[in-house]
């Protein structure tokens, strides 16, 4: 147990630093971005989970041999009230800590889940009185505003893609088919439930600056799936144009509502610069036998903490 | 049959295109017209009417009879809200709003723009 213990701790550190670190600055995910963004659950998962089994390994070490052994034996000690002998303080620490953050993050998502989804349908209810539907596709919607923006909004039975009149005109009609495409893939492939399980982490642990960095690699991760999207409705360059266009729109648009300082800090730093350089430099996709290799690493990063729990 | 939800919007245009309050039977005539031949009840409308209360988007005089109803805040308020919420520059930011473009920066707007003459001039 007390093995197991440390092995966990080791991998919970080496998960929550290091690995973030490079795989952040790594060039490939802009290459396979789909596999890079399962490796991040899987960093995500793993890391969580050898956090928690490391400090219940160590807390049950004085209940039994084994995971299984030693949560039999610490539920009948908790309802007759009493400790093993050999059992100190240290360990129950570490059990009480356990119980914490599981609950912590359990209730952190859980939250961000339901204030996002509250969120979202009174702004659909809104958008649905503002807007008319656009014709020919009934789902898109168009705003009365100048600012250039495009924006999808995910419902169980009723999602639906917001432009502004701002948008429109600024771009031709191709390029308008492209910034479609790509929020209807956000849609399609529900990127929304892993920004939100992203967001709730980060503001879960906000001293935690991996949490942040991984946040905003999801984010881009995210959008460069939907511009793969995109580009089998229109050419590589139409949805270049696009995004640079509604980019640089937007920065010097005198009507956007002016950046508060508070959240001035929350830009996420170059989100848009790597889009349009992937899409103009014509990358290679990542080779079928490096993806293999890294979809098998996501695989083993879930399975040693899991073995190690059950087994050890 | 027009849905729900274009009532709603036909039941706000009218009282957003509004200076003052209206009742239900004169937001009856006034759908009527803009409808053309659609008869709409007013059983209807007033089954819109008390959503939209609820969803806090119109108000009800009750101490006049019949009850007068106008728009909480105007048509361009709400746009500006909901922009607030997208740009980000709500103070409460919860929602995983998707969006095509987020913030730009002016530097990388001034690389966005060179990016932008070479993908034209090539």
């Amino acid at each position: 147990m007390f093995a197991a213990s440390v092995v966990l701790a080791l991998l919970a550190l080496t998960l929550a630093w290091p690995v973030p670190l490079v795989l952040a600055r790594a060039a490939w995910p802009s290459r396979a971005p789909g596999t890079a963004l399962v490796l991040w659950q899987s960093i995500a998962l793993a890391g969580g989970l050898s956090m928690i089994g490391s400090l219940v390994t160590y807390g049950l070490i004085p209940f039994g041999n084994n995971l299984i052994a030693g949560a039999f034996e610490f539920t009948s000690h908790l309802f007759a009230g009493t400790l093993p002998p050999g059992a100190n303080f240290t360990q129950m620490f570490a059990l009480c800590l356990a119980v914490l953050l599981t609950g912590h993050l359990l209730l952190s998502l859980l939250l961000t889940l339901v204030r996002s989804e509250k969120q979202r349908s009174r702004h659909l209810s809104l958008v649905n009185l503002l807007s008319a539907p656009l014709e020919g596709s009934p789902r898109t919607r168009v705003l009365d505003h100048p600012s250039p923006v495009a924006y999808c909004l995910p419902g169980t039975s009723s999602s639906v893609t917001v432009l502004s009149e701002g948008l429109v005109a600024l771009l031709d009609e191709s390029q308008l088919r492209a910034v479609i495409a790509h929020e209807n893939a956000h849609l399609a492939q529900q990127h929304h439930l892993v920004l939100i399980a992203f967001k709730s982490w980060h503001s879960a642990l906000p001293w935690f600056p991996i949490a942040n960095r991984a946040e905003n690699a999801v984010a881009l991760l995210v959008e460069m799936l939907a511009d793969d999207q995109a580009r089998r409705a229109t050419d590589d360059r139409t949805l270049a144009t696009a995004i640079a266009l509604v980019g640089s729109g937007a920065a010097t648009d005198p009507t956007a509502p002016e950046l508060s300082w508070a959240n001035r800090g929350e830009i996420e730093p170059g989100l848009v610069g790597p889009r349009v350089a992937r899409l103009l430099t014509q990358q290679h996709p990542l080779s079928s036998s490096a993806r293999g290799t890294v979809l098998g690493a996501a695989t083993a990063l879930l399975v040693i903490p899991t073995v190690l729990l059950v087994l050890i | 049959m027009a849905t729900l939800g274009e009532l709603e919007r036909s039941v706000m245009d009218a009282l957003w295109s509004t200076e003052g309050t209206l009742s239900a039977n004169e937001l009856r005539d006034r759908l009527d017209s803009s409808r053309g031949s659609k008869e709409v009840a007013v059983t209807t409308v007033l089954t819109v009417l008390s959503r939209l209360e609820n969803k806090g988007f119109v108000e009800r005089d009750r101490s006049s009879r019949p009850h007068l109803y106008r728009s909480v805040t105007t048509r361009a308020e709400h746009t500006a809200d909901l922009m607030h919420e997208v740009l980000g520059t709500a103070p409460d930011r919860e929602a995983a709003l998707a969006r095509f473009i987020g913030q730009v920066s002016p530097e990388e707007a001034e690389t966005l723009r060179t990016l932008l003459s070479g993908a034209h001039n090539s």
